[in-house]
């Protein structure tokens, strides 16, 4: 069969280098029509799906909350945001328009790619009271326990964020600022530590800025 | 009584990628994405069913283009055929599955590296007709297919005690867990390679006492 395949190769003329290029071309250029058909097809769905994953980590993060508003950095302080930016956080409200806390969102690149989680952040008790991963692409069956592992979750039911949030490994945890690790995830649980650490010496001072200058949410806390 | 060889060697080019050529227990190709995303049984079967769809697309197009396409830059053609089919399954499943599109992450975008693929296209469907092509490309995902979910099945119900997230044993049971980390992907391959080649070998045997 080899020899037989080989013949034909022989006997056809060599097809010139105008066609291979040609054919090439055509290839690239029908493939990019396609590729970017499909992507405009499915972009309005592919965004719709984002808002609606964040509304939902919002509400989640942030027990009790019915409604949001969104908050942008611009020097060093908290300003309505206007259009869609890079940095944002969101501050959340209750049915009776009762301040729940801020949801803040953090990147880290993980052990493969980015890593990027939302928390709710209980500035009264300068706590995370919520957690949830909003992409990874960690290891299926080790780093992406950081979703949905119970014991780490728990981890972020009430973690205090003053001093620095440190990682301990899994069962030691004493200190309300300890995070109990995942055996076998450690360089994903480190992650999350390090996005929460770097997530909040941001956030953290404008937050409090922002609150000194309307004393009237922390009056509103709905959690005491 | 031709159209009746035709249809039974038709039958064949399909069945012979579900069994006795399965791409991933005979063939040992797609290595990488039949150890990786098979922790758990859902993820082998979209992981499959994924890379079914891409390699019956670029079958059906490869073998419809295969005389215009000049033998020196056929790979090329194909891996652009490829890439383009994957980015699309990539793009549908982000905007309809999410879930899944989560679950399996960058192993999607590596479907375009999948050697079962290309290698249909160059031992197949560059030198057979439209029909036979899509034939020979749907038994070989579904045998991908039934390989990643066999695999996935097996390492979920005994590393996390569950099979498509449902509980089967109860809180007494106590997971495997290596099964589901990457040793226990080559342990459960191992082991079906194994199941394979004995029962080759007794087709064999068997075909030489008759003979």
């Amino acid at each position: 069969m080899s020899t037989e395949e080989q013949m034909t190769f022989d006997q056809e003329p060599e097809p010139s280098s105008f066609r291979l290029i040609a054919t090439l071309g055509v290839a690239g250029f029908l493939s990019g029509l396609v590729l970017v058909s499909s992507y405009l097809w499915t972009k309005p769905t592919i965004d719709a799906n984002k808002a609606e994953e964040q509304r939902h980590a919002i509400f989640r993060v942030l027990p009790g909350t019915a409604d949001f508003e969104t908050f942008t950095l611009q020097d060093g302080q908290l300003q309505t945001a206007t259009g869609p930016a890079e940095d944002r956080v969101f501050l959340g409200r209750d049915t009776n328009a009762g301040f729940t806390g801020f949801a803040i969102t953090g990147e880290e690149p993980g052990f493969s790619d980015i890593v990027t989680v939302i928390v709710g952040y209980h500035p009264a008790d300068q706590a995370i009271i919520g957690y949830q991963v909003l992409d990874c692409k960690e290891t299926p069956g080790l780093g992406d326990k950081i979703i949905r592992n119970e014991g780490f979750l728990a981890n972020f039911s009430h973690l205090v964020v003053d001093p620095e949030i440190a990682l301990v490994k899994n069962g030691t945890k004493k200190q309300p600022n300890e995070v109990d690790g995942i055996t076998g995830a450690t360089i994903s649980s480190r992650t999350v530590v390090n996005l929460l650490n770097n997530a909040m010496t941001k956030w953290k001072g404008p937050i409090d800025a922002y609150l000194q200058a309307h004393p009237e949410l922390e009056k509103t806390t709905g959690h005491e | 009584m031709s159209n009746e060889v035709n249809g039974s060697q038709n039958m064949q080019e399909f069945l012979k990628g579900l069994w006795k050529e399965n791409p991933v227990f005979v063939a040992v190709l797609g290595m990488c994405p039949s150890l990786a995303v098979t922790n758990s049984a859902i993820n082998g079967l979209a992981m499959g069913l994924a890379t079914t769809f891409v390699l019956i697309g670029s079958s059906i197009l490869v073998s419809l283009l295969r005389k215009v396409i000049p033998k020196q830059v056929r790979i090329t053609t194909y891996i652009v055929i490829i890439a383009t089919f994957v980015t699309v399954v990539d793009f549908t499943l982000q905007a309809y599955f999410p879930d899944i599109h989560k679950a399996l992450g960058a192993f999607i975008s590596l479907i375009v590296v999948n050697c079962l693929i290309l290698a249909r296209q160059e031992s197949f469907a560059s030198k057979n007709g439209q029909w036979r092509s899509f034939l020979d490309a749907s038994g070989m995902g579904l045998g991908f297919t039934f390989a990643l979910f066999t695999l996935g099945a097996i390492r979920e119900v005994l590393g996390n005690g569950s099979l498509f997230g449902v509980s089967l044993f109860g809180k007494a049971f106590e997971p495997w867990i290596v099964m589901i980390l990457p040793p226990g992907g080559f342990f459960v391959l191992g082991l079906l390679l194994l199941l394979f080649n004995w029962s080759a070998q007794r087709r064999k045997q068997r075909k030489m006492q008759t003979a």
